[in-house]
C-alpha cells in the first residue's frame, strides 16, 4: 500500500486518509456578484492536469489535519506535502 | 453496575497468556483539550503537573495532584488527558480554570475509549499483523503514541518501556479484542 507523508505524523498507509480535491481554491470574495456561470466555475471546474497537482488531504485515521500535496497524476508519487497556510513549494517532476 | 466494555471478554483475554499479557484498565478519566496558546497549554500542564507534549506522536507522564497523568499529543492543537477513574470531572473544573478566556475546550470523552495494556513476548509481532506503524524500539521509542489503524480500528497507540498501552473506542472494543484473540492464534503453545 502507498505511504503518504503526513506533514505531522510522518509516513502513514494511504487508507487513514482522505481525498479533499483540488488545492487553493479560493472562495469568492462576493459570491453574490457571480453570475450563474461563474459560480459554476467556482463549485464545480477543476483542474485535470497530466503531471503535478496540488491537492487537498485529511490524515482522517490519525491527527485528522488537513493538509495539502503535490501528486503527480501520472505517476502516483507525492512530490511534496506542506501545512495548510504555507505557500506550494517549487517542485519538479 | 457498571460493565466495562471488555467484561465478557477477561477469560479469552487471559488465555493468550504468557505469549500476550492484555489486561483492560477500564473507565479511566480522559478529557479532551482543544487549546493552541502556548501559554495557556504550560498553565495547564503546571495544573496537572505534567508538561503538554510539544513533539508530535508523542505524550508525556507524571505524577501531580491527581496522581499518575498522562498527556498524549493527538494533534497540534488537541491533546488528550488520561487519569485514574473518576477524576474527570475534578480534573476538567482545574483545567478550565487554567484556561481561563483563551479560546479552547475541554472535554470529558472518558466514555469513549476504553484502554487496554498489552504486554508480553509477542506483543509487538501481533501488533504487527494488524498495524503498519513501525513500532521497532529504533523507530518508535518509549513515550511514541500515534493514532492509527488496528485492523481497520481506530486507535490510540502509546509505547511504554515494557509494552503498549491502547486506547480503543468502547463500540469497537470487542471487535479489537476478537481480532487480538484471533492474530495471537499462531503464538500459543500448543497444549
Amino acid at each position: 500500500m502507498q505511504l503518504i507523508p503526513c506533514p505531522w505524523c510522518g509516513p502513514r498507509e494511504e487508507a487513514e486518509f482522505h481525498y479533499g480535491g483540488q488545492a487553493h481554491v479560493a472562495y469568492p470574495e462576493d459570491p453574490s456578484a457571480l453570475s450563474d456561470e461563474e459560480w459554476a466555475q467556482y463549485v464545480f471546474f477543476r483542474e485535470n492536469p497530466s503531471g503535478p497537482f496540488a491537492e487537498r488531504w485529511s490524515h482522517s485515521a490519525g491527527c485528522r489535519r488537513w493538509f495539502n500535496a503535490v501528486r503527480d497524476t501520472r505517476t502516483h508519487d507525492l512530490l511534496a506535502v506542506y501545512r495548510v497556510g504555507e505557500p506550494m513549494p517549487e517542485v519538479t517532476a | 453496575m457498571t460493565v466495562s466494555p471488555l467484561a465478557a471478554w477477561t477469560d479469552r483475554l487471559a488465555a493468550l497468556a504468557p505469549a500476550l499479557d492484555v489486561t483492560e484498565v477500564p473507565f479511566r478519566s480522559q478529557l479532551t483539550v482543544r487549546v493552541s496558546d502556548p501559554d495557556a497549554i504550560a498553565a495547564m500542564g503546571d495544573a496537572l503537573g505534567v508538561r503538554f507534549p510539544a513533539v508530535p506522536c508523542t505524550f508525556s507522564a507524571g505524577t501531580g495532584e491527581f496522581g499518575a497523568v498522562e498527556v498524549l499529543w493527538l494533534g497540534p492543537d488537541e491533546f488528550l488527558v488520561t487519569a485514574s477513574p473518576d477524576l474527570q470531572v475534578t480534573i476538567e473544573e482545574v483545567l478550565r480554570g487554567a484556561l481561563q478566556d483563551v479560546r479552547g475546550s475541554v472535554v470529558d470523552t472518558s466514555a469513549q475509549r476504553t484502554t487496554v495494556v498489552l504486554q508480553g513476548p509477542r506483543a509487538r509481532d501481533v501488533l504487527a499483523h494488524g498495524c503498519s506503524v513501525d513500532l521497532h524500539p529504533a523507530s518508535a521509542p518509549r513515550g511514541t503514541c500515534v493514532q492509527t489503524l488496528l485492523a481497520r480500528t481506530g486507535i490510540v497507540l502509546q509505547v511504554n518501556d515494557d509494552g503498549y498501552t491502547i486506547l480503543v473506542r468502547s463500540s469497537f472494543a470487542e471487535y479489537f479484542a476478537a481480532w487480538l484473540a484471533d492474530a495471537a492464534t499462531e503464538y500459543l503453545a500448543v497444549p
